[in-house]
């Protein structure tokens, strides 16, 4: 063997020794991840509840998926109240007193709220309603006059399928 | 119909109509359920000493502002010579909330620009900030004599603010019994 070659070994093995080193400090460094919580079940239902939330600093988040920090007091205060034995519904009626119907992504049919929930249907009638209009009006107006050849038209086509005409 | 043509061209001015006024509204700004409302209660400990306790029952009977900082809050920094100027000129009871802060913190940006409040409540795990549905710091409460909030504004006040809502607001408050 080379000197060379010795030395390329060498510088191999140093490289290799040094990416495990490298290696395990991170992995001593880098802490296991703190366990979600306690008890599974209450994460559970915090989970469902603030999937339906709406975080107020980053507004187009969910409570369930932001990091704001408020959203992190929030759920803290969302898994207290489901802890002491609040329902789902003492729960939402908890951040609506206090944010309004902002919070929740389903908002209640309201006086308020009749225009966002029956507003899609209204536009859907009125699209339905103008494509009845229109189809109507277009198999009235078309047997007499686009479908029907007059006799010219008929014998123009029979001289193209014949293959007289370029 | 001969103005057919015109069919889009006014759906289209109707879309920018709603846009257009989409766009002068501020989406922060959300209409606070907590107005006309009893002021949640608290009774947590002052900021600048921390064996007294400050409870929203130590101002029954008057009429009070109650603004909601923080050290960490750049907003406020641009709302505070406003509250100092108010602190100067008027006799209005301004309260503070020192939202989700460090003592230390809270402290020390009183001491470089100045402490325009008569009293400051000290709200380290921010549960008082969310009894008050509060969202984006500052904010500002106005309360009347028999506790119940009249007034929220979100975001640093502005002199307009104060000039066009705010004073007025609580002139009448005061003259209420």
């Amino acid at each position: 063997m080379s000197a060379q070659l010795i030395r390329r070994v060498q510088q191999g093995l140093v490289a290799s020794a040094l990416f495990v080193a490298a290696c395990s400090a991170l992995a001593q460094t880098s802490t296991e991840a703190a366990p979600l919580a306690e008890d599974p079940v209450v994460e559970q239902r915090l989970i469902v509840i603030s999937e339906e939330l709406r975080c107020l600093v980053c507004q187009n988040e969910s409570l369930a998926g932001s990091r704001a920090d408020l959203a992190l007091d929030l759920r803290r205060e969302i898994r207290d109240l489901i802890k002491a034995g609040k329902t789902d519904d003492q729960i939402r009626e908890f951040m609506v007193e206090r944010y309004g119907d902002f919070v929740l992504y389903r908002p209640p049919v309201k006086a308020t709220t009749v225009a966002l929930w029956a507003g899609p249907f209204v536009f859907l009638g009125l699209g339905l309603i103008g494509l009845l209009v229109y189809l109507r009006k277009r198999s009235r107006s078309n047997p007499e006059q686009s479908q029907a050849l007059t006799s010219e038209e008929i014998a123009r086509a029979d001289a193209l399928l014949k293959g007289d005409q370029k | 119909m001969k103005a057919k043509f015109l069919i889009p061209l006014v759906v289209f001015l109707g879309l920018v109509v709603f846009l257009a006024i989409g766009l002068t509204r501020d989406p922060r700004e959300v209409p606070s359920p907590l107005v006309g409302k009893p002021a949640p209660a608290f009774q947590v400990p002052e900021l600048l000493d921390s064996n007294k306790t400050i409870s929203n029952e130590d101002f029954k009977g008057q009429v009070w502002m109650f603004n909601v900082w923080a050290s960490w809050c750049v907003a406020c920094r641009e709302e505070h010579p406003l509250l100092m100027q108010l602190a100067r000129t008027t006799d209005i009871q301004l309260i503070g909330l020192d939202y989700k802060d460090k003592r230390e913190d809270g402290e020390r940006f009183l001491q470089t620009r100045g402490d325009p409040y008569r009293r400051i409540a000290f709200d380290a795990d921010g549960r008082v900030g969310i009894n008050y549905g509060v969202y984006g710091v500052p904010e500002t409460f106005i309360i009347d004599k028999k506790g119940v909030i009249r007034h929220k504004h979100i975001g640093p006040i502005t002199p307009e603010a104060l000039q066009n809502k705010i004073l007025p607001l609580i002139q009448q408050l005061r003259s209420e019994s």
